[in-house]
C-alpha cells in the first residue's frame, strides 16, 4: 500500500514551520521554508488558526493532466511523480492545481510538488502530521 | 548574508525616500545580532541629538543562524532611548527574523523622519514607503489587521506596527510585532512614533542554497532532538515563565504592591499553574521554533445580558503577571488579562506601564500627586482604576498624565517619590526581588535589563556569594550573552546552545569560528556599548538605587547598602580592567 501526507490534527500546530524547513533542507537542498512542498500559514494572523497548505494526493491529479510532456504522472496512492528532465518550465501544472499548493520557485526551472516521503512528519513535535496508508490507485 | 563574505544593510532614509542596500564585509566580525546592531547604532547614532530627533536611527538585525537552526528566532532592535536617554535595545521574536532573513536582509537601519504616516513595505524585490494617514490612530491590533488584508505573503512575513502610545509618543510605548510579541522595552514605539512610521511590513521567498546539506542536516537534527526529546526546555513549553510567579512568592522574591512586599497573598490565584489550567486556551511559536512558548489565554468578557460574549486571546508571560498583577495587588487572573489586553492595544510596555502606575498609587497615597488629574482614584487591585489611568496617560489628558507618560524616573523626578519609583537606568525593573545580583546587575547592565545578565539567576545559587563571584559573574554572564544574541538565539534556548553547540552549528553553514573568536566577541561587544552608553552621557560613577530595594526584605534577605556600594566600587574596579584591556 502507498502512504500520502495527511494533515489530520492542525489544532495542534504551534507554527515552528520545522516541517517546512525539513522538506526545504532535505528535498530541496534550500535554506527556505517557502522552498517546501507543504505551507504552514495562519488565517487571520496569529489570532486565528493554523493550517496546512497540502497536497491532497488526487487519484486524478489535475496537475497531471495538464502537464503537456508528462513530466508529473499520476502516482501509485494519489499524486504526482516529477520527472524534472522531462519538464519545459511552462507552470501550467500551477495553474491546474484546484488548491492552488504546486509552488515555482522565484527563477526556478522546475515546480515544487509533494512527493509524499514523509520527512516532514518526522520533524513535527506535535503530531499535526501523519502518513496515512492508502488502497493503490486501480 | 548565508553563503556570502558581507553583511547585508537596507539603509532607508525616512525623510527623502532614499533607499540603499548595502555590502558590508568589514561587519563579518560582529557576526549579526547584538554585535551588528551595535556596530550599526555606533556608527549612525547622533550622541548630541535627543532620541527623537529625525536624524536617530533605528537598527535591528538578524544573525547568522537565524531560522534555519531551531529556537534562532530573535531580531533585535537598537537605538537612542527616549525612556533614559541612553542605550536602546529589544529583543522581539515572532516572524520577523525569518521575513528579513529570505527578504535578503541582515539588518534594517531606518533614519530621518517621514513627511506624512507611513508604513514601510520591504520584500526580496523592493522597499517603498506607503501611506499610512489612515492607519495612524488605530490600535495595535486593528492596524495589524488591515495590513494583513492589504499586503500579500501570508506565513512568510512580519508586520510590525505601533499603537497610539507610540504615535503620541509614550516614552515607553513598544512595537508589536505579529500580535503576540513585541520590542517591549526602552521605547522603540516612540522612536516610530518620532518618525511617523506607523508600521514595517517585510516578507522573504528568496531561495538560498545549503551548500553542505549533510552536515547542517546532521547538526540541526541535533539540536531539534535535544530541543524536542529532553526536558531542557520544558519549562518553557509547560507552564511557561509564569511558573516563576509562585515560586518567587515563596521565596520572598515577588515584588508586590509597589515592592511594598516580597510576597503576594494572591499569588496562587495569579500563578502559571491557575492561568494553565483555567484560561490557557493554545500555544504558538515564533517562527523556527519547536517549543512552543508563547502562552495564550482566553479573555471572555459579557457585554449583554442574555448571555452576550465577546472573546480575546491574550498571551501572557511571568513579566506581565507580575508588573500588571502582584506589583499593582491584582489577584484577579481576568482583571490581568483586561489590563494586558488594554496595554496591547494602545502599544504600551506592559512593564513599564505597571511600574509607574504601582509609583502613582502609592505616590496618590502620599499625597504627592492627584489621580484626579487622570479622571479615577488609583489605589492596589483596583482594575477599573488602572484601566483609566492607561487611557489617560495615553491621551495626555492632564499635566499628570503627561508627566507620567515619561516614565516612572521622570515622573518621580518632577513630583517626588524617588525612592520607590521602580527603575535602574531609567529602566522600570523586571519582576524578581532576588538579592544583590539582580539590582546590580540591571543597574549597570548595557539596556538596564533582567536579561543583559541574568543577575536573579545567580541569585538563586544555592550558597552565599562573596562580592567578586557576584560582580564577576554579572559581568562574565554579559560578555557571554553578547555573543549569544549576536547569532540572535531566543535566551530561553541558551542551555541547548552551549559555546561547543554554537560553534558546531556556525561551522556546519560555513563559518569557523574558534572559542577565542566568541569570546573576543563578547568583550568586545561590551567594551563598545560601554562607550555608547557614556557618549549619551551614562556615567558608572553616578548611580543610584531607590531606597525600596534595600527596604523590602529579598529573597537573601534585606540588602546592605553599603555592602553594596563595595559592589558597585568592585564592579568600576572591573570595568576599567576591562577598558584598557
Amino acid at each position: 500500500m502507498a502512504k500520502i501526507l495527511t494533515a489530520p490534527a492542525m489544532s495542534r500546530c504551534i507554527g515552528c514551520y520545522s516541517c517546512m524547513l525539513a522538506c526545504a533542507r532535505l528535498n530541496y537542498g534550500s535554506y527556505s521554508p517557502r522552498h517546501a512542498a507543504l505551507q504552514i500559514r495562519t488565517q487571520g494572523g496569529l489570532q486565528g488558526r493554523l493550517v496546512a497548505d497540502i497536497c491532497r494526493a488526487c487519484r486524478e491529479p489535475a496537475c497531471a493532466e495538464a502537464c503537456p510532456t508528462g513530466a508529473l504522472s499520476p502516482r501509485r496512492g494519489g499524486g504526482v511523480t516529477l520527472r524534472a528532465e522531462e519538464c519545459i518550465g511552462c507552470q501550467a501544472c500551477v495553474r491546474a492545481c484546484p488548491l492552488g499548493v504546486i509552488y515555482w520557485p522565484k527563477n526556478g526551472r522546475t515546480p515544487i510538488v509533494c512527493r509524499h516521503c514523509g520527512l516532514c512528519v518526522r520533524y513535527c513535535p506535535h503530531g499535526c502530521l501523519a502518513m496515512e496508508e492508502v488502497p493503490d490507485a486501480e | 548574508m548565508l553563503n556570502e563574505s558581507y553583511i547585508r544593510v537596507l539603509d532607508v532614509d525616512l525623510g527623502t525616500g532614499r533607499v540603499r542596500a548595502l555590502r558590508r564585509p568589514d561587519l563579518q566580525r560582529y557576526l549579526g545580532g547584538v554585535g551588528l546592531a551595535t556596530a550599526l547604532l555606533t556608527e549612525y547614532v547622533r550622541p548630541d541629538l535627543d532620541p527623537l530627533a529625525p536624524e536617530q536611527p533605528i537598527v535591528i538585525a538578524i544573525g547568522p543562524l537565524s531560522t534555519i537552526y531551531p529556537a534562532v528566532t530573535k531580531a533585535i532592535a537598537m537605538f537612542r532611548s527616549p525612556l533614559n536617554g541612553e542605550l536602546g535595545e529589544s529583543h522581539a521574536g515572532g516572524r520577523l527574523a525569518l521575513a528579513m532573513r529570505y527578504a535578503g536582509y541582515d539588518a534594517l537601519v531606518l533614519h530621518g523622519r517621514a513627511p506624512r504616516p507611513v508604513y514601510l513595505y520591504v520584500d526580496s524585490d523592493q522597499v517603498l514607503l506607503k501611506r499610512a494617514d489612515t492607519l495612524w490612530g488605530m490600535d495595535a491590533e486593528e492596524a495589524g489587521r488591515v495590513l494583513r488584508d492589504l499586503e500579500p505573503g501570508r506565513g512568510h512575513r512580519s508586520i510590525m506596527r505601533i499603537g497610539p502610545a507610540g504615535e503620541r509618543l509614550v516614552r515607553y510605548a513598544l512595537v508589536n510585532c505579529e500580535t503576540y510579541r513585541h520590542f517591549g522595552r526602552l521605547g522603540l514605539g516612540a522612536v516610530f512614533g518620532s518618525k511617523l512610521l506607523k508600521g514595517i511590513y517585510i516578507s522573504g521567498d528568496c531561495d538560498i542554497p545549503i551548500p553542505n546539506v549533510k552536515e547542517y542536516n546532521r547538526v540541526y537534527t541535533e539540536i531539534y532532538r535535544r530541543i524536542v526529546s529532553t526536558d531542557a526546555m520544558q519549562k518553557y513549553h509547560d507552564l511557561g515563565t509564569p511558573a516563576n510567579v509562585l515560586a518567587l512568592h515563596e521565596l520572598g522574591a515577588l515584588p508586590t504592591r509597589n515592592l511594598q512586599s516580597g510576597r503576594f497573598e494572591g499569588a496562587a490565584e495569579i500563578s502559571g499553574e491557575a492561568f494553565a489550567e483555567h484560561d490557557l486556551m493554545r500555544k504558538v511559536a515564533c517562527s523556527g521554533c519547536p517549543i512552543g512558548c508563547i502562552h495564550i489565554a482566553l479573555l471572555r468578557q459579557q457585554f449583554g445580558d442574555e448571555h452576550e460574549y465577546s472573546w480575546t486571546g491574550i498571551s501572557y508571560d511571568h513579566e506581565l503577571l507580575y508588573s500588571l498583577g502582584s506589583l499593582l495587588g491584582i489577584a484577579s487572573r481576568h482583571g490581568i488579562l483586561r489590563l494586558l489586553d488594554r496595554v496591547a492595544q494602545k502599544g504600551l510596555d506592559a512593564i513599564a506601564t505597571g511600574v509607574t502606575l504601582a509609583w502613582a498609587t502609592e505616590a496618590a497615597d502620599r499625597g504627592l500627586i492627584d489621580t484626579r488629574e487622570l479622571g479615577t482614584d488609583l489605589s492596589f487591585g483596583d482594575v477599573e482604576g488602572y484601566l483609566k489611568a492607561i487611557d489617560a496617560i495615553v491621551e495626555g489628558r492632564s499635566e499628570l498624565a503627561r508627566h507620567l507618560a515619561l516614565g516612572v524616573t521622570a515622573a518621580a523626578r518632577h513630583y517626588g517619590g524617588e525612592d520607590f519609583a521602580l527603575a535602574l537606568g531609567g529602566n522600570p525593573v523586571a519582576g524578581y526581588h532576588t538579592g544583590y545580583a539582580n539590582v546590580l546587575g540591571q543597574l549597570v547592565g548595557a539596556r538596564h535589563s533582567h536579561v543583559d545578565n541574568g543577575g536573579y539567576s545567580i541569585d538563586q545559587k544555592p550558597r552565599e556569594l562573596t562580592d567578586e563571584e557576584i560582580v564577576d559573574g554579572v559581568i562574565a554572564e554579559e560578555q557571554e550573552r553578547n555573543a549569544l544574541n549576536s547569532l540572535a538565539i531566543c535566551m530561553f534556548a541558551r542551555k541547548i546552545y552551549d559555546r561547543p553547540t554554537a560553534l558546531a552549528a556556525l561551522k556546519a553553514i560555513g563559518i569557523p569560528w574558534t572559542e577565542q573568536d566568541w569570546v573576543d566577541l563578547g568583550r568586545r561587544i561590551y567594551r563598545e556599548k560601554v562607550a555608547l552608553k557614556e557618549s549619551f552621557g551614562f556615567s558608572y560613577r553616578d548611580l543610584r538605587v531607590p531606597a525600596r530595594f534595600f527596604e523590602t526584605p529579598s529573597m537573601r534577605g534585606r540588602l546592605d547598602p553599603q555592602r553594596f556600594a563595595q559592589l558597585l566600587e568592585l564592579f568600576n574596579e572591573r570595568l576599567n580592567a576591562i577598558r584598557v584591556a
